[in-house]
């Protein structure tokens, strides 16, 4: 389903040198397979996934998604194709503060295709656990609420894959593990590829399969071909 | 989700800056909606005070003057025609092309109020606005054989607290206290209802009143002498059985060293007029050493179609009374007379009546619409048109304030338009998202404007009716006003593209990692 291959990364830095942070040779991921991504701080886990969602375009390498080379495809393309198939949670849930709980799911529906299905709203924020919150606004919502908010609108639109980039890491201890459960169960359900990106080991070993992105990653490792400039970091 | 909602649920969550913005735009709205409709009201009314009538005769001089101060009653009386000449209108010559006319003579005062003094005709032969007859509120009109009696405007009523039986006396205008009246007041014998137009704010005497008042007639003048040889020679072919013709009375002397000449050319005409009933006849006949060049010229040019006409037009208006009349009319001076022409009987001699009218060497025939509509287009209009731009120019900053606002807002909502972005939403969407929201401020701050401004017309409304005697309602929407709603739209998007262009610009990935 997911396939990345040569797939490099760097950013501009002040001094006119880039940055590398990602020399992925390969990496993949099949349908509805559950994969836990851990690395360190500043590793680059969150461009990967960026990349992976085409909110970010690699300097080079492809990125197929169900045959598709995202990579090829205009931003136009892309913005529809990442809110069709890919719903994403982020750390900080990043829900729209002046929307309610199911306008915030009906949003991402909005950007997909343009005809919100309410009723699967209100399911999903029932099986979240949220059929009392609709009509409720972010700020009113404690961050777990928040996070499971953030959980249905991300499979809103039936992804083929969900993006979590450390979701539990800005929610309460007690309501971490049920986030977890959350997003494997529903996964499970929709059967919806999950990947994962946490630093809690605990979070980790609950996953079949875990992928470190030092492992992937191949910045600094391999042999220098050309003189380059620029730093290599991690 | 409609790209309306989510602009609005955007625009709810900064409240204040957005009422703030919105606000700035009513005010400018307001300013443009009230310039809008009351330039509009008062150029229809003022249009329309001279309705019920086509011409205006009066003295030569400044026609605009003449319109002033026989329509609007504003500024100096102008100078005088003699009453003779009103028969004309109503017994003589222009019998044909007339269907009413009014006396008119204005030049008096009553505590701020102009007294006019006309015959009873004025209320019950014409009409205003469209076709409208006068009514009375109260009491009635006045009658011809009751000399002292008058009838009062609406506001006048109102504003004088002037009840049915009260007697008032009015001032010659630049004269204290009433001296001149001492004689005889008048009496109240009706209330106009409100018309909305400046007879609202008009006193009207029985002219019959007035001229038995010593102080409003004088000598004889030099038109008077003229008119009296002519009329003589009018009424000498009338009763003689011939059609009295226009260029019997056209070849009027330009100077008064021709008085003579036209004693002559009448003897001729009478002579003419008792052998021929044909105009042509009539030029043919004349003396030529009778009339002053530029009244021959005339004279040849119009006199057959006037004379055909009137062969066509088998008048029985024949004026016996005109003898009698000639020595009470002799001291008797008019202001101007109100002249409905008869347009549907003979559109031709009502077409060409101004014109024979402004032939004569002392008198002149205005269209008062057409005056109106010059003053306006020329002075009123421009200022009209300097306070709409100043209002427009109030709106165009208040869209820049929109656009301040916005883009102000952008950095707090630049992490926003990144999720917006991160969940499927394209450049162009975000971009027509923060579009939709410039244009609900404008058009939401429109609406309010368009509100405020009628609001503002109904609070101005009693001061304008104090000042000009037109009345403005509140809400008397015009037209021109849904030309509001594309210009806002227009405005919007011009000055909603800067922030618009930033939303589109956003970096998604850099606005995600950015703290919110």
């Amino acid at each position: 389903m997911l396939e990345l291959q040569e797939v490099k990364k760097s950013f501009p830095q002040w001094d006119g040198t880039r940055l590398e942070i990602l020399d992925i040779p390969y990496f993949s991921m099949e349908a509805g397979e559950q994969v836990v991504l851990v690395g360190k701080s500043g590793s680059g886990k969150t461009t990967l996934l960026h990349i992976i969602a085409g909110i970010s375009r690699p300097d080079s390498g492809y990125v197929r998604f169900d045959g598709w080379d995202i990579t090829l495809l205009s931003e136009a393309e892309c913005d529809r194709f990442r809110a069709k198939r890919i719903g994403y949670v982020f750390q900080t849930f990043n829900l729209l503060p002046g929307f309610t709980a199911l306008e915030n799911v009906l949003l991402s529906m909005t950007f997909a295709d343009g005809w919100p299905d309410k009723a699967r709203a209100k399911y999903l924020l029932e099986r979240v656990g949220l059929g009392h919150r609709l009509t409720h606004k972010p700020p009113m919502l404690s961050v777990g609420e928040q996070q499971r908010v953030a959980v249905a609108r991300a499979l809103a639109n039936n992804p083929r894959l969900i993006l979590a980039d450390e979701p539990t890491a800005n929610v309460d201890t007690g309501h971490q593990q049920q986030i977890i459960d959350l997003l494997r169960e529903t996964c499970e359900e929709e059967k919806v590829a999950l990947l994962l990106v946490t630093h809690s080991p605990e979070v980790a070993r609950q996953f079949p399969k875990i992928v470190r992105l030092e492992e992937i990653n191949q910045v600094g490792k391999r042999p220098i071909m050309e003189p380059v400039d620029h730093q290599v970091g991690s | 989700m409609s790209l309306w909602k989510i602009a609005w649920r955007s625009m709810e969550q900064r409240a204040l800056a957005s009422w703030l913005t919105a606000i700035s735009v009513a005010f400018g709205v307001a300013l443009v909606v009230a310039v809008l409709v009351i330039h509009s009201v008062v150029d229809r009314s003022f249009r329309r005070g001279a309705q019920g009538y086509d011409l205006i005769v009066g003295a030569k001089g400044s026609s605009l003057q003449l319109v002033l101060d026989t329509v609007f009653y504003l500024g100096q009386p102008v100078d005088t025609i003699p009453y003779s000449y009103y028969r004309e209108f109503t017994e003589g010559r222009f019998v044909p092309a007339v269907r009413v006319a009014i006396p008119i003579c204005t030049g008096h005062d009553y505590q701020g109020f102009r007294a006019v003094a006309t015959t009873p005709e004025m209320f019950d032969r014409l009409t205003y606005l469209d076709n409208r007859p006068y009514e009375f509120i109260e009491g009635r009109n006045f009658y011809t054989e009751n000399p002292f009696e008058c009838v009062v405007g609406y506001t006048v009523a109102r504003k004088l607290g002037i009840k049915i039986g009260q007697e008032i006396r009015p001032t010659g205008q630049g004269q204290v206290g009433g001296a001149v009246h001492e004689d005889e007041p008048f009496t109240v014998v009706g209330i106009l209802a409100p018309t909305g137009t400046p007879n609202d704010r008009a006193i009207f005497l029985n002219l019959e009143g007035f001229f038995q008042c010593e102080s409003h007639v004088a000598g004889p003048s030099f038109e008077e002498q003229v008119l009296k040889d002519t009329t003589f020679s009018a009424s000498g072919s009338t009763v003689s059985g011939s059609t009295p013709s226009f260029p019997a009375d056209s070849d009027r002397p330009t100077e008064p060293a021709e008085i003579r000449s036209v004693e002559e050319s009448s003897s001729a005409k009478l002579n003419a007029g008792n052998e021929a009933d044909s105009a042509a006849k009539i030029n043919s006949a004349r003396d030529p050493a009778s009339a002053g060049e530029g009244a021959a010229g005339h004279t040849d040019g119009h006199s057959p179609e006037w004379g055909e006409a009137c062969t066509h037009h088998d008048h029985g208006h024949h004026d016996h009374g005109h003898h009698d009349h000639a020595d009470s009319d002799e001291h008797r001076r008019l202001s101007a007379i109100l002249v409905v022409t008869d347009i549907d009987n003979n559109a031709q001699l009502a077409m060409s009546l101004p014109r024979v009218i402004n032939e004569e060497p002392f008198a002149q025939a205005v269209h008062p619409a057409r005056v109106i509509a010059e003053l306006f287009d020329g002075i009123v209009g421009n200022v009209q048109l300097l306070l709409l731009i100043l209002a427009i120019l109030v709106v165009i900053v208040a869209g820049i304030g929109i656009m301040v606002s916005i883009y102000n807002s952008m950095s707090e909502r630049r992490h926003e338009i990144a999720i917006m972005r991160a969940l499927g939403a394209s450049r162009s969407t975000v971009m027509a998202i923060i579009l939709t929201e410039s244009i609900l401020l404008s058009l939401g701050g429109g609406l309010l404007g368009t509100f405020m401004g009628h609001t503002l017309v109904g609070f101005l409304s009693p001061v304008i009716a104090e000042q000009t005697g037109v009345i403005v309602r509140a809400f008397d929407f015009q037209l021109v006003e849904l030309v509001l709603i594309p210009g806002l739209i227009v405005l919007a998007t011009i000055v909603g593209y800067l922030p618009a262009v930033a939303a589109y610009r956003t970096d998604v990935a850099k606005a995600l990692i950015a703290a919110p």
